[in-house]
């Protein structure tokens, strides 16, 4: 069957199962457009800025595990997709993003709206293309898809001339598949490796589990949970590993690193094993590097080779898909005398739950102004712990993770390794896209929420309802924590003086504001939020000087805490 | 330390620039690097000398493996290797000097391969040494110019990098 490029896009699409596009039209992409506005099985989100479709896209990958699709025009439409890429590249989200290029004659002419977009995008995806001719369009666009979701996940980035869309080729449907030879990712796990492990379970006496983003992008959870019994070690995570492991579970220890907790970050100084399963030892994470785990041997499972021995040395490697390599590992501890055989961990446990005792995320309720804290905690108790959670960065973020303990996996959506400011109102978006029955809120700040501003005409284009929480403190709260601890309190460019009225701000979008300035308005205005139709913003004034406690300053090791 | 690094990869469009900016990206070095199409010229073979400890090796084979048209990785310290290099050296010699220039030139088994009234271009292989060695004595001569082809290598023996 001979079809243009642009029909034959549309046509993969539907063969790959994508359902949703976020995007932004322009003239490159006006064939693709136009193929789209015929199809009756894609729906297309028209988002108010590029950095949101891609951003968008990653919260809807992140909420459902599929890959999201993006579309852009060449030029500022790809350069504004940039930021959302890098953010999908660092936190290994699956993403395919379709860009319009200038006609294949004029690429290199400095042409209208020309940029070198797989130049730019080299650094930020897991791989890009620029399609030159439209026989090789399809092929490219199902090795696109394949990947962005296998191996280790991530953003693919698929360039497309004006031409290539208008000149015609035969398609045939594929069913998707691909064969590319020089990419074949590991999925078992070498039997040798996962039989060592077990020598390593065995001996140990104070093993300690610390997980990661992987344990979420393998959709591993349950094979986590059944290793973890097993093996009856407390579990730490790292921020984008929250929900992989059920925080009401007794082994759960809270978040380690830097805004770790007290009982995580001791335990891992002091464990004699250290299991850590789809985590990359960031440095946000370790802290100190040559004082992290001194006493431990690790154990390091990751789809990733290169995420190995990258900072710190490990002991036994097991490079294969979590899920396969968990459940060869749980097999092998079903199938032995594991129990009867592995060291009591009594003396182990006393130690952590003394840590625990020491309740480090406590922090002085007032009666006049309102904690942070407070509101996440609130936030938590009136939505019942069920919502799909998205966060912004700063400290909200960190708030927002302490708080707001997660149960189930693909309800927190953050944006980790790049961090990137104006991630959460998009993603939000994204997540209500695939599950609208689903309550999404977003806990933001005042400095993050107006990075992406502009989404909430998306949001109301579209019936999106959310709600919406800043922490608003007037202060770009991180960077002057950062002030008031290693700047002498020299609060340089991070006072915002001026915000909008984020009230009149919903209105102007016809959507609802409330806003709350004491603690005993807090649950009411959540409770009024949630009982509102719609899309609310509730503005949280909130103590313009709280701190994220623990704290473990940059470069210091993970026992040197700053505790409130 | 030194480290000669094989690299087989598709040859498609921007995969040298793939490779190059992951050595700039995450801050290895590349001290050499050569590339030609090789068999029916699907696909090509590039040789690079890197400089680091073994955990940076490691790190370097690693992502360049990750690299998705990287078709196969070898660092060529592991194993019994031989290398070569090529150099092109112009001379500017007249008169009393043109005797020594190719004096020197046959020293080295070098060969003349452009000669005027007044120059010489002298093309030396081997190894890297040999090459400097080469070069310094020419130098005092009158060197106008020099390029080198950065090393080629492969492993002794009868396996290839092909052949997985």
């Amino acid at each position: 069957m001979k079809l243009t490029g642009a029909e034959i896009i549309v046509k993969c699409l539907q063969e790959l199962n994508a359902k949703t596009v976020f995007g932004y039209p322009g003239g490159s992409v006006l064939n693709i457009y136009d193929e789209i506005y015929k199809c009756d099985t894609l729906t297309h989100v028209l988002t108010r800025h590029e950095q949101g479709a891609v951003h968008a896209a990653d919260g809807y990958a992140r909420a459902t595990g599929e890959v999201g699709v993006v579309l852009v025009t060449s030029g500022p439409g790809a350069t504004n997709a940039v930021t959302g890429l890098a953010t999908a590249h660092m936190d290994s989200i699956p993403m395919v993003c379709l860009s319009g290029q200038v006609p294949s004659a004029l690429i290199g002419n400095d042409a209208f709206q020309e940029a070198d977009t797989v130049g730019i995008t080299r650094s930020c995806t897991k791989h890009n293309y620029l399609v030159k001719d439209v026989t090789q369009l399809a092929r490219v666009i199902r090795e696109a898809f394949y990947i962005a979701r296998t191996g280790r996940p991530g953003p693919v980035l698929v360039d497309i001339p004006k031409d290539v869309t208008s000149n015609v080729a035969d398609y045939e449907d594929m069913g998707g598949k691909v064969d590319i030879p020089s990419y074949k990712p590991k999925v078992r796990g070498h039997r040798r490796q996962i039989a060592r492990a077990y020598d390593y379970l065995v001996r140990a006496e104070r093993p300690m589990i610390y997980t990661g983003g992987g344990v979420i992008l393998a959709n591993a959870s349950k094979e986590l949970a059944t290793f973890a019994h097993i093996i009856g070690a407390p579990l730490t995570s790292t921020l984008m590993g929250l929900g992989g492991f059920p925080a009401s579970d007794t082994q759960f220890v809270g978040m380690l690193g830097m805004h770790g907790t007290y009982e995580a970050n001791m335990g891992v100084s002091r464990c004699d094993l250290l299991i850590a399963i789809g985590a990359r030892f960031d440095d946000r994470v370790t802290g100190k590097i040559d004082e992290f785990a001194p006493d431990a041997k690790i154990i390091h499972i990751d789809v990733d080779p290169t995420s190995i021995s990258k900072n710190v040395t490990v002991d036994l490697p097991v490079v294969g898909d979590i899920k396969h390599v968990l459940k060869e590992l749980n097999h092998q501890l079903e199938n032995s005398e594991f129990d009867k055989q592995k060291q009591d961990y009594t003396a182990w446990w006393s130690e952590i739950d003394a840590w625990r005792k020491r309740d480090c995320l406590a922090f002085p309720q007032s009666d006049d102004v309102i904690q942070p804290q407070y509101v996440i905690q609130q936030l938590h108790e009136l939505t019942k712990g069920e919502s799909i959670l998205v966060t912004d960065v700063g400290q909200h973020q960190m708030w927002a993770a302490q708080y707001y303990p997660q149960e189930a996996p693909r309800r927190w959506l953050t944006s980790g390794g790049l961090g990137t400011m104006g991630y959460g109102l998009p993603a939000a978006m994204g997540a209500k896209m695939a599950f609208p029955d689903e309550p999404v809120v977003l806990v933001s700040g005042e400095g993050s929420f107006q990075m992406n501003i502009q989404e909430m005409a998306t949001l109301m284009q579209y019936n999106l309802p959310i709600k919406i929480a800043i922490i608003n403190n007037n202060f770009l709260g991180m960077v002057r924590q950062w002030q008031e601890f290693f700047y002498e309190s020299r609060y340089a460019e991070s006072d915002m003086t001026f915000t909008p009225d984020f009230i009149k701000l919903a209105q102007a979008y016809s959507a609802t504001g409330f806003r709350a300035s004491k603690p005993s308005e807090v649950g009411p205005t959540i409770k009024k939020a949630l009982e509102t139709e719609g899309t609310v913003i509730m503005d949280f004034r909130v103590n313009r000087e709280a701190n994220v406690y623990p704290m473990v300053p940059a470069g210091a090791a993970l026992n040197q805490m700053i505790l409130l | 330390m030194k480290h000669i690094i094989s690299v087989l990869v598709e040859n498609e469009s921007g995969v040298l620039s793939r490779v190059a900016g992951l050595f700039s990206a995450r801050g290895f070095n590349i001290e050499s690097l050569t590339v030609a199409p090789v068999d029916d010229g699907k696909q090509s073979r590039i040789t690079l000398v890197t400089i680091g400890n073994d955990q940076i090796v490691e790190q370097i084979t690693k992502q360049l493996n990750k690299l998705i048209p990287v078709i196969r990785v070898a660092n060529l310290n592991e194993r019994a290797h031989v290398e070569r290099e090529l150099m092109l050296v112009k001379v500017a010699a007249e008169q009393e000097n043109r005797a020594e220039v190719l004096r020197i030139a046959d020293i080295f088994r070098s060969r003349v391969i452009d000669a005027t009234t007044s120059s010489f271009i002298i093309e030396v292989t081997g190894n890297s040494r040999k090459l400097d060695a080469c070069y310094n004595l020419l130098q005092p001569l009158g060197v106008v110019e020099m390029v080198r082809t950065g090393k080629v290598a492969m492993s002794r023996g009868e396996k290839g990098l092909e052949k997985r």
